[in-house]
């Protein structure tokens, strides 16, 4: 157990440099002069070539790409990610501004997927063949279809200008006004879940069949144990450790949708913030926003990887 | 005794005609499974032949008629600067299934190759390989796509760049865990016996032979790559206009949705219709052609 737990910290502290490795060079990779990084094009083509060769001193480009490397991993350890070119302000605060708004509906959108998610998968799987069954599976095979930006604009349509029920867009901090808040986060959050929704009760429904085949169950039934007991009791345990294995791929989908979500409901999050940057070439920006997501995606799968062995003693650890 | 024996190797290699056509009964057996090879199909007609198909050219501004709602000369309507938004339509499965294509083929080539060898060879190249393949994992989709557009600028060409490059790691894991399973089989084995290289054993043996999970796989990418491109072009780093994509032509709409929420609604459908066949296509082939099945269906 202490061997595994070493072992896969060891792997997440790699793939954690190969991320930030990663990240650096994709930047570095830019068609033209990585002075690009610091200011942008036009600041750079009205510049003299001394003013330039002083920029580029000033903030080291002219040193080996090593070097450079590691002074920009040291900056991002102490928590600096430089400074956008747009705005001129530092990235780490703008972040710290950002990150909790994504949170907070990634983190919703990420609960109701699992609230929603494996109910609906267990009773496809106990009552498989049954109408529940056929509509529940319909509704997830469509769910992992929809474009959820498309959703956005229906769901948005329906409920805001036809409706009037909520509003079109925006966002409200709940510590200013908790009701407007929440009436603003329900469609967004419910559309960056739809897919989890979707993935999840799927992956409920095939796993719980598989273990209510087992003998195990089999056994329950036989002690005269009701439907109930033999559900929730002993097929839950261990039908749901699939689903638990998951969540990294669901936290990786919303936020693949927060991009999208965001720009739809003109939330100031952080997806909406790599495309802002990304329309403004704010490429130290875009560094800083792959860097947080990555990390995050990678924390979470570590967790779940840990938490695996407490979940089902069955795993050696091999 | 030996009859026993006739019986058994009998039910081990049953001929060849019979396994397509179990194949086909199975595949064909579920509704919705013909109902995605028909749409799949429809749309690849509607794409190679849109010249011919569409009504009016999907480019073509014509002020006089903007806004217009469904109607007999324009089935879906026309946009703000009115183009038929029909057209626009079937000019868009053009893209959507000329990018799926192209990121199936760079990220199933390349995945397969590297997941190939990490499976093969393992130690360190190996490790190397699938390290790599959890470090691009942890980038979710749409940002690692956005960060290349951002690089690279827009467009078809970059498109498929971002994505093919961003779906290596599902083709990659899923060929390294079959190739270490085919690695231990006796026609590896006696492909060695034979002094084949390790790349002709790879290449000639292995990969053919894992050949139905990867078509699975392939199938199960086309719907998730044609999701993509669509997000990608809705937020408009994607395919960059005039030429119509279905993403972006739901982006357009969007200042329409109350007085012409069909220029929005018609694309999604279409997306949606489309990556839906393509699930259920990968949903069939997956029954039809796992061998864990046979018998059973």
């Amino acid at each position: 157990m202490l061997s595994y737990i070493i072992r896969r910290l060891v792997q997440s502290a790699i793939v954690f440099f190969m991320i930030t490795l990663f990240v650096f060079l994709v930047m570095r990779l830019l068609p033209g002069d990585p002075i690009y990084m610091i200011m942008s094009r036009a600041a750079s083509e009205t510049a003299t070539e001394m003013q330039l060769d002083k920029l580029r001193h000033q903030y080291g480009l002219d040193r080996p790409m090593m070097v450079q490397y590691f002074s920009w991993l040291n900056g991002v350890f102490h928590g600096d990610l430089g400074v956008s070119i747009l705005t001129n302000t530092d990235i780490r605060q703008s972040l710290m501004k950002r990150l909790p708004i994504t949170l907070h509906l990634g983190v919703l959108a990420l609960i109701i997927s699992f609230v929603l998610g494996i109910p609906a998968g267990v009773i496809c799987a106990v009552r498989r063949g049954t109408w529940i069954d056929t509509v529940v599976t319909s509704l997830a095979n469509i769910g992992i279809t929809i474009p959820v930006f498309w959703l956005a604009l229906v769901l948005m349509y329906f409920f805001a200008l036809k409706l009037h029920w909520l509003p079109v867009f925006g966002y409200t901090s709940p510590f200013t006004d908790f009701w407007m808040n929440l009436k603003q986060i329900i469609l967004p959050v419910f559309c960056l879940a739809v897919t989890s929704i979707a993935v999840i009760a799927r992956q409920a429904r095939s796993s719980m069949l598989e273990v209510m085949h087992q003998d195990y169950i089999r056994t329950a039934w036989s002690k005269g144990l009701k439907e109930r007991g033999v559900v929730i009791k002993h097929a839950l345990k261990n039908g749901l450790i699939p689903v638990v294995v998951i969540i990294g791929l669901g936290l990786s989908g919303i936020i693949g949708g927060s991009v999208l979500i965001e720009t739809v409901f003109a939330i100031p999050g952080m997806g909406r913030m790599a495309v802002e940057a990304m329309g403004n070439s704010d490429y130290p920006v875009i560094q800083g926003v792959i860097l947080v997501f990555a990390v995050m995606v990678l924390v979470t799968n570590l967790l779940v990887d840990l938490s695996y062995g407490w979940l089902d003693p069955r795993v050696q650890y091999k | 005794m030996a009859q026993g024996i006739g019986i058994s190797s009998a039910k081990e290699a049953p001929p060849r005609v019979n396994e397509w056509r179990r194949f086909f009964r199975v595949f064909l057996g579920r509704g919705l499974v013909v109902f995605g090879m028909v749409v799949i199909l429809a749309f690849l007609v509607a794409a190679i032949f849109a010249p011919q198909i569409a009504p009016y050219d999907p480019l073509k501004r014509n002020l006089s008629e903007a806004l217009q709602q469904p109607n007999a000369q324009h089935l879906l309507g026309t946009d703000a600067i009115g183009r038929d938004t029909l057209s626009r339509l079937i000019y868009g499965a053009q893209i959507s299934l000329i990018v799926g294509v192209l990121v199936v083929c760079i990220a199933g080539g390349i995945g397969v190759i590297l997941g190939a060898i990490a499976g093969y060879f393992g130690g360190i190249i190996g490790a190397v390989i699938m390290r790599s393949m959890d470090t691009l994992m942890t980038i979710p989709l749409m940002i690692l796509a956005l960060a290349i557009a951002a690089l690279l600028g827009g467009g078809l060409k970059n498109v498929v760049i971002a994505l093919g490059f961003g779906l290596i790691p599902g083709y990659a894991r899923l060929m390294s865990a079959q190739v270490l399973v085919a690695k231990e089989t006796d026609y590896v084995m006696a492909g060695h016996a034979m002094g084949a290289s390790n790349w002709r054993i790879i290449f000639r043996h292995i990969v053919p032979n894992c050949f139905s999970p990867i078509l699975v796989v392939i199938t199960m990418m086309m719907g998730t790559t044609i999701l993509a491109e669509a997000g990608l072009s809705f937020i408009g780093i994607g395919i960059t206009p005039p030429t119509p994509a279905w993403g972006s032509m739901v982006s357009d709409g969007r200042n329409y949705l109350l007085t012409n929420p069909m220029l929005s609604i018609a694309p999604g459908v279409a997306i949606m219709l489309l990556v839906f066949s393509f699930n259920m296509v990968g949903d069939g082939l997956r029954d039809a052609l796992d061998p864990r099945l046979r018998g059973i269906i």
